[in-house]
């Protein structure tokens, strides 16, 4: 190697400019804006899947559903360091990435009523949502697919020579799947600008990381890959959006992929159906108390004065007041028209 | 205004379930996310939490009850700064009318989003040739015949193992292994992570070795990311090895549409598998037949491939009470005689012929229903009897049209038994769309039972 470098000096160059391995950064500090934008966000998605659950059980919403309660912090930083033409993808736990892109809550609510406002037009459901507007490419029920299709998104950036980072989501239940490591070489391979953020709930439905990862340190999944990878607080939305500012940036300059490990927890059971008898009440009990992402802001911003106790509820009446619309909405709104059994199944 | 709880739906197909606890009492003050009461379903224990602050006004169903529709009125909460006792009563007027009638509850989705497929009605089922007359029989869940014939077969063959995703600590997904892993232990009931591919590979090379594995797919979407494994390697290394070695290994789980869950969780494998050579494929719909023919499956010493179904699973049949209960694969099941119209069906399909049948018989068209239970080998010589006899053949699944398993069945009728034929064959099919997920697109999506009735009548001339 060392010789070849020599023979090809433009080659050594670039050689000699590969980065040096990325350690976890500080969490960075928030504008009063950001850290009230932070809280705004983080509570539309509890409260939207607070709303999600109750509408689940009185029949409303069928099939799986599942809820994000407690990972709001990962999807609601990670988005603040993303630009125009990123690309998100995930699988069905994903109700709370479309709120965080934007996506108007009534669309997603709509989705998971199944009525002909949805997002896709109620065929697809909770699980199965996009927007091309957005770049949101879905909203996937096979554990670890997203994971090839998001390092095919970032194939097309590079490709098309564009700024774009593609943001792949997956959980430490996919971490597993075999596609994962194939599109890890890939991604390695060619230099593709793909984030690959695990989000570690400790949990795949049932089974508790350490009775199904031989590794539990998802950050050094891509060890043999020569993929960097660093563990961050998912559950604080500082320590994620400095995360999200270091691998963006990574990955913009051409250093290809990243993995960002996210330590989370999801307060609910895996779906609907699950009575999630696996862990202890205790334990759920202690991540809400100790490391709720949304009383962490609340409490900042309340202590450095930058909102009163009134204006954080004048905040939760607005989101509340946003997600009763769209759940008025999701039950009202007609199903789609019969017709569409036929349609979009080939162009 | 006073808050009425409702019962709530916990799981995709749940239709009611026992109310077995309350955790608060009348006058108890409760805040959202309070544990309230628990309630049983066939699957398992929920908690259900109350989603909005209050007082406990009044509990209109006692803990104890069983059976409750969901969507029924369960309580009535009074909101904070509301009298109590006006808030019990007032929604007392109103209470016995829902409890009632749930399905006039303020739910107008949940009627359409119901499980797209009722218990079917109970007709005299024709008795199984292999069944010794006299025999006694117990009623019991395809869910529990399934997790019998493992246990039995476990207990029988120390070389059977079970191995998948959530089938030891969780006691499965859908509850078929539950009680495995507390008999047979962590050596032989296998907790996989989510490595579809792997671990069918680990099963099939296991069962080279001679072991025999019985590998749960959660469902048998899942295993779209092993059927290599399936199809390159457990189907065809017999032939490849000259016959030296094969694979005595069974996959089984869920197959075919649950309800609302969509196009990558809804599709009927029967017709996927029934394609190789190399493969059994078995797809029973009775308890007795899962029971039967899931002993059957373990002990085969080829690779076959049992499709269930998750609407079934909480299905009542009656099960021979015998020591050992194998059926053989293969062979069909007369499940009604008839002398006007053969009807051939399996698995949940069977739910449409059997309605159909019903209402035929009440316009006075006698169908004879043939439960295929195997898909392959397909027995041709039970169906070919049947149309010999009646002339008029019409074939139901929930499957995707092309190709499908009616597809063969009409293509093999027309070959050997064309002479026979008063008509043309209908074969009735799922629609040739990706399930949608909105309840009134699935519902349209899938086989229905005026379809059957519909071509019953078409291949009858009437
Ligand atoms: C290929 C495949 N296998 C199994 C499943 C069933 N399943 C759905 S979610 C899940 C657990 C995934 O856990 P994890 O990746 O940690 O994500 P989380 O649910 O915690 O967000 C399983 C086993 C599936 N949908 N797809
Ligand atoms: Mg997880």
């Amino acid at each position: 190697m060392a010789t070849a470098a020599k023979k090809a000096p433009a080659k050594a160059k670039s050689d000699s400019k590969s980065p040096s391995a990325p350690v976890t950064p500080k969490p960075v500090e928030f504008t009063k804006d950001q850290d009230l934008n932070a809280y705004r966000e983080m509570l539309l998605i509890r409260r939207f899947e607070e709303k999600a659950g109750q509408l689940y059980g009185m029949g409303f919403i069928g099939g799986f559903c599942h809820l994000y309660i407690g990972q709001e912090a990962v999807v609601t930083g990670l988005q603040m360091s993303l630009i125009e033409g990123d690309q998100m993808i995930t699988a069905y736990r994903d109700h709370g990435h479309m709120l965080a892109m934007g996506l108007s809550a009534r669309g997603v609510m709509a989705e998971l009523t199944g009525r002909r406002g949805g997002l896709s037009k109620g065929k697809g459901g909770s699980m199965h949502m996009f927007s091309k507007e957005k770049h949101f490419y879905g909203g996937h029920g096979i554990v670890g697919a997203q994971v090839s299709l998001g390092t095919g998104l970032a194939f097309a950036n590079r490709y098309r020579e564009n700024p774009n980072v593609s943001v792949t989501y997956f959980g430490d239940g996919a971490a597993n799947q075999g596609q994962v490591y194939e599109s890890f070489n890939m991604a390695a391979l060619w230099k593709l600008p793909v984030i690959y953020v695990i989000e570690n709930n400790r949990y795949a439905m049932g089974t508790a990381v350490t009775r199904a990862s031989a590794e539990t340190d998802f950050s050094q999944r891509g060890v043999s890959f020569k993929i960097p990878g660093i563990k961050v607080d998912g559950m604080d939305v500082r320590a994620v959006k400095a995360a999200g500012d270091l691998a963006t940036e990574w990955c913009r300059s051409g250093n290809g992929p990243i993995i960002l490990e996210m330590e989370t927890y999801r307060y609910r059971g895996h779906s609907m159906s699950d009575p999630a008898k696996y862990r202890s009440k205790d334990e759920v009990q202690k991540m809400r108390s100790e490391h709720d992402p949304i009383e962490q802001v609340k409490a900042r911003l309340i202590a450095k004065k930058w909102a009163s106790e009134d204006d954080l509820k004048a905040v939760d009446k607005d989101v509340r007041d946003i997600v009763a619309d769209a759940a008025d909405f999701a039950q009202t709104d007609p199903e789609p028209d019969a017709s569409e059994l036929w349609t979009d199944i080939l162009i | 205004m006073p808050i009425e709880i409702l019962m709530p739906a916990l799981s995709p197909t749940m239709e009611e379930g026992n109310l077995s606890k309350w955790l608060k009492n009348e006058g108890d003050k409760v805040v959202a996310g309070d544990v309230i009461a628990e309630i049983e379903t066939d699957k398992a224990t929920m908690e259900v939490e109350a989603v909005d602050e209050g007082t406990l006004a009044r509990i209109v169903v006692p803990a104890g009850t069983e059976g409750v529709k969901v969507n029924a009125l369960i309580a009535v909460l009074a909101a904070d700064g509301e009298d109590m006792t006006r808030a019990a009563e007032g929604a007392g007027e109103e209470a016995p009318a829902k409890a009632a009638a749930p399905a006039a509850a303020p739910a107008p989705a949940k009627s359409e989003a119901a499980a797209p497929v009722a218990a079917a009605p109970r007709t005299e089922v024709a008795a199984d040739p292999d069944i010794p007359a006299g025999t006694e029989m117990v009623s019991m869940t395809v869910r529990e015949a399934l997790r019998d014939a493992m246990a039995e077969e476990m207990r029988r063959d120390a070389d059977v193992f079970v191995m998948g995703e959530e089938v030891a600590e969780y006691q499965g997904a859908y509850k078929i292994t539950q009680g495995l892993l507390q008999e047979f232990g962590p050596r032989r009931v296998v907790d996989t992570p989510i490595t579809e591919h792997g671990f069918a590979g680990v099963g099939v090379g296991a069962a080279m070795a001679g072991l025999k594995p019985i590998v749960e797919f959660m469902t048998f979407n899942f295993a779209m990311q092993a059927i290599d494994q399936i199809v390159n390697s457990a189907a065809k290394t017999l032939y490849m090895s000259g016959g030296q070695m094969g694979a005595p290994i069974v996959f089984r789980g869920p197959s075919g549409a649950a309800a609302r869950v969509a196009a990558q969780h809804s599709q009927c494998y029967a017709a996927w598998y029934s394609h190789i050579p190399g493969l059994k494929v078995v797809m029973p719909y009775s308890a007795a037949d899962a029971k039967g023919l899931l002993k059957a499956a373990i002990r085969d010493p080829n690779p076959v491939i049992f499709l269930e179904n998750e609407i079934l699973y909480g299905h009542h049949f009656d099960v021979p009470k015998m020591d050992d209960f194998v059926l053989p694969i293969g062979k069909a099941r007369i499940h009604k005689p008839g002398k006007d119209v053969t009807i051939v069906s399996f698995g949940i399909g069977m739910t449409y012929a059997i309605k159909a049948e019903a209402e035929l018989a009440a316009m006075g068209i006698d169908a004879e229903i043939i439960d295929l239970r195997t898909i392959r080998p397909l027995d041709f010589d039970t169906i070919i009897a049947s149309v010999k006899k009646t002339n008029r053949l019409v074939v139901v699944e929930e499957g995707f049209p092309q190709s499908s398993v009616g597809d063969f069945v009409a293509n093999q009728v027309s070959q050997r038994a064309f002479d026979h034929l008063d008509a043309p064959v209908i074969t009735i099919a799922g629609k040739d769309v990706p399930m949608p997920y909105a309840a009134n697109l699935e519902k349209l999506a899938l086989p229905n039972v005026a379809e059957v009735v519909e071509a019953v009548k078409a291949v009858t001339y009437r």
